[in-house]
């Protein structure tokens, strides 16, 4: 196999982007899996797309689109989260459908070729820049420095968020910074992945982690570190078959999700607890 | 009392005094003002029927609802929106069994550190200090042997257990229950509401029980407040409140049957 491709600047952005993204990315997906909210994740992961392109339609930058309409979802989304008032699921449906529907509709309007509205969609992390990286960088150390500073809140208010209030912890400052977070961390790492498969690299090296550790910090090491694997595994396929990276990283991730299900140790816990029946004597 | 009030408002020496407490939500008046003032060291149970205010009642001792009239005092301080989450880390509060994910990656001495979080406040992890506090209060509750098992594969009144424990950690002055026996069985019920009093005579505390376990009363409570209707109708000693005519009016139903289903519980107090 011929390596040498690595040395080359652009394969080096690459695999820098993919080790960021992949962290970024991962960590933001344990609080989506603990926290039950995966749809909320898709949700922002398709409005980003839709910003993005509407970025594009207006010939504005599409990241700055990508990040305004991820928090307005947020916005929207985080207080249904938050009291759960009205059924979250429907209403999240809603703005999730009205974001792939807008997704298309800007792509629609835009003349000429849409190849970077495409691009967009597939990701390409091969024409990741230095700047793409800084901000990539920057989304990185903010993410992974508030879970070492704020770990403690993090970890009461994933756990039950009433009970976190309720002992004094600021829990729902707490829940919209996760929610900004989650949407900083879409925004940056969108144009390497893609708007529709972002969400993946979210979820499974979160939700893989999951099935192997009772242990919360362990969750979010491994999450980390499967999601650099995907990324990194994605992206050496990619290139030696000559396939899309962004599609190739999901497919990783999945495969890594699927192995984690398989060797979970949790799945055996119902067959070490049964005991048993009971019987009762009538007298 | 190891605080100064900052903002001393007259509690006249009551742990909690609530003056015609208004709370709303939304269209929904949930308390229409309500007044309760509770000693020092008082076991005060709450009875009545669902969506008479209770919970609301609670959440405005701990500051987590919010007044549309009246005063809230707690702890020598008048409860405003500003300094609601000091004092909640003061006030400890144990609500119904939650369905807890079996696969939640944390173990029970960790949920129980949650309840010390607030009162180490940012930037500060737990030390050995609170460690020791957290095993203290696992062992008062029983809970020791389970310490390091994940705290989703633990039983409904074990979990309630570490929840009393976590309570325990906030090294509390005052202790809400919100129907903390609610879905458990009859034994897990029983050992709860024990610990519960052992726990409040021990630490010398203030406690508010929101249940509907009525037999539960007479030998828990030193007082017991019927609430119906966002309003509290009536306040005194257990055998004087607990009584058919009481429950009669408190759940609309007639007094033969209220009769018929607590045979135990006499017409006293007519």
């Amino acid at each position: 196999m011929d390596l040498s491709i690595f040395g080359y600047p652009f394969m080096q952005n690459a695999l820098l982007s993919a080790f960021l993204g992949g962290i970024t990315c991962s960590i933001i997906g344990v609080f989506v899996v603990l926290m039950h909210m995966p749809f909320i994740g898709v949700c922002m992961s398709h409005a980003a797309f839709a910003g993005a392109l509407l970025g594009l339609w207006l010939g504005f930058n599409p990241m700055l689109g990508a990040f305004a309409f991820s928090l307005g979802a947020a916005a929207v989304v985080g207080p249904l989260a938050d009291r759960g008032e009205l059924n979250p699921e429907t209403s999240v449906g809603v703005i999730f459908s009205l974001m792939l529907g807008l997704a298309f509709l800007f792509m629609g309007l835009m003349t000429g070729p849409k190849s970077a509205a495409l691009e967009l969609l597939w990701g390409s992390i091969l024409t990741n820049t230095r700047s793409d990286i800084v901000v990539l960088g920057v989304v990185a150390a903010l993410v992974v420095g508030i879970v070492f500073l704020f770990y403690k809140e993090i970890q009461a208010t994933i756990f039950q968020r009433d009970m976190a209030r309720a002992v004094g912890i600021p829990a729902t400052v707490m829940l919209y910074s996760i929610l900004f977070l989650t949407g900083a961390t879409i925004t940056a790492s969108f144009s390497s992945i893609g708007g529709l498969l972002i969400f993946s690299l979210i979820l499974n090296p979160a939700a893989a982690a999951y099935q192997l550790t009772y242990n919360m910090k362990r969750v979010f090491f491994f999450a980390a570190a499967f999601g650099v694997l995907s990324s990194w595994t994605g992206l050496l396929i990619s290139y030696l078959f000559n396939i899309p990276s962004g599609a190739t990283i999901v497919v990783t991730s999945s495969l890594i999700f699927l192995l984690a299900v398989i060797f979970s140790p949790k799945r055996k816990v119902k067959r070490w607890r049964k005991k048993p029946v009971l019987e009762v004597n009538e007298p | 009392m190891k605080y100064c009030p900052m903002q001393t408002g007259n509690t006249g020496g009551y742990s909690i005094d609530i003056e015609n407490a208004v709370v709303s939500y939304r269209e929904d008046i949930a308390l229409r003002g309500v007044s309760l003032k509770v000693n020092r060291g008082e076991f005060v149970g709450v009875i009545g029927p669902n969506g008479a205010g209770k919970t609301t009642l609670l959440t405005i001792v701990n500051g987590m609802g919010k007044l549309l009239h009246g005063r809230v005092g707690v702890l020598g301080y008048n409860l405003a929106s500003g300094n609601g989450r000091s004092l909640r880390k003061r006030v400890g509060y144990v609500a119904q069994a939650q369905n807890i994910d079996p696969r939640m990656p944390m173990n029970v001495s960790e949920v129980a550190m949650i309840g010390r979080y607030g009162r180490l406040g940012l930037f500060r992890g737990a030390g050995r200090h609170d460690w020791a506090i957290i095993e203290k209060s696992l062992a008062l509750v029983g809970m020791t042997h389970l310490a390091n098992r994940p705290i989703g594969h633990l039983s409904g009144g074990e979990q309630q257990r570490v929840a009393i424990a976590r309570c325990l950690a906030q090294e509390p002055e005052i202790f809400l229950l919100d129907e903390p026996t609610a879905s458990l069985d009859w034994k897990a019920k029983a050992d709860i509401l024990e610990l519960v009093k052992r726990i409040h005579d021990e630490e010398g505390l203030t406690t508010l029980f929101v249940t509907h376990d009525l037999d539960a009363l007479p030998h828990t409570c030193d007082r017991v407040v019927l609430m119906k209707d966002g309003l509290i109708f009536g306040d005194g000693a257990p055998d004087k409140m607990v009584t058919v005519a009481n429950l009669s009016r408190l759940y609309d139903l007639p007094p033969d049957v209220v009769e018929e289903r607590h045979p135990h519980i006499h017409a006293r107090g007519h």
